[in-house]
């Protein structure tokens, strides 16, 4: 077990805790959020806030550093285009949660516990997952292949 | 409402994604993570260790605060939560994040794919849960 793996596994470790916390691992505390009416909760946007604020902060520091403390560079997303991809995926993603209540996260501590709901939820995710990266992706390649 | 607990954590959510970013130079996307961990483990050995993490942790906390679901049953909802996962894993997949990776490291990195990326799932989850309580 290398110093890196237990770094991502402490991570890991404070971001289950802080989901569990945040008291969004229960699905219904988030429909609440997504669900505007006479018992619509802010809970999730103080959550969302309070995370964001806390990360800003961090990555304008670490942000400073030429590299992270046990790996040789910093890895993040180099994509700025707004493609089809990002506006299909995210309205995707968005059904899903506001039919199920459930973003991965909280469905992975829900499964920890046994949680019959979240049971479903990541064996359906897990598909959703391999039929985008083994199906999916692979025919839409295909056709930009062709395309070209 | 009391607000004590989402702003722990939230500011607990925040902390992770710092430390994760500061030592292992990773932004910390739930989505991507189980990916790496379920498609490219063996490359990715740091992702399958943060997943263990995540359930260790969410679990842990669960039993400390005596808030682990008792028994919770899908009842007539397991339609709603196969569907709903089917589609979540293939939206993040497609739109590169969820929650965290857009929601959380994106907007705090000032990512404009993330910040409309946010927006969308935002505005689809409230339009589709609110189209369901009126069913």
């Amino acid at each position: 077990m290398t110093v890196r793996n237990l770094s991502s596994l402490f991570g890991g470790l404070i971001f289950g805790v802080g989901l569990v916390v945040s008291g969004m691992t229960n699905p219904e505390k988030v429909l609440a959020f997504l669900t505007l009416g006479s018992s619509w909760e802010p809970a999730l946007i103080i959550v969302m806030g309070s995370a964001v604020a806390v990360a800003t902060i961090g990555y304008w520091f670490v942000g400073k550093l030429a590299a992270p403390l046990f790996d040789a560079t910093f890895r993040v997303p180099t994509k700025t285009v707004i493609d089809g991809r990002l506006l299909a995926g995210s309205s995707l993603f968005g059904v899903g949660w506001g039919l199920s209540g459930f973003c991965p996260g909280p469905a992975l501590v829900a499964l920890m516990t046994l949680d019959q709901r979240g049971v479903l939820f990541v064996l359906a995710y897990i598909a959703g997952v391999f039929l985008h990266d083994k199906l999916l992706a692979k025919a839409m390649l295909g056709r930009a292949i062709t395309d070209g | 409402m009391n607000f004590a607990m989402p702003v722990a954590g939230g500011v607990l959510i925040g902390i992770a994604a710092v430390w994760l970013y500061l030592s292992v130079g990773r932004i910390a996307g739930i989505s991507g993570i189980a990916a790496n961990a379920l498609l490219q483990a063996k490359e990715n050995l740091w992702s399958v260790f943060f997943m263990v993490g995540l359930g260790l942790g969410g679990w842990l906390a669960h039993y400390l605060l005596g808030t682990a679901p008792d028994g919770e049953t899908a009842s007539d909802q397991g339609l709603l939560l196969i569907v709903g996962g089917l589609v979540v894993g293939i939206g993040t997949r497609l739109g590169s994040g969820c929650t965290s990776g857009h929601g959380v490291c994106g907007l705090s990195r000032f990512s404009l794919r993330s910040l409309i990326a946010t927006i969308i799932f935002v505005a689809l989850g409230m339009l589709v849960a609110s189209g369901l309580s009126l069913l």
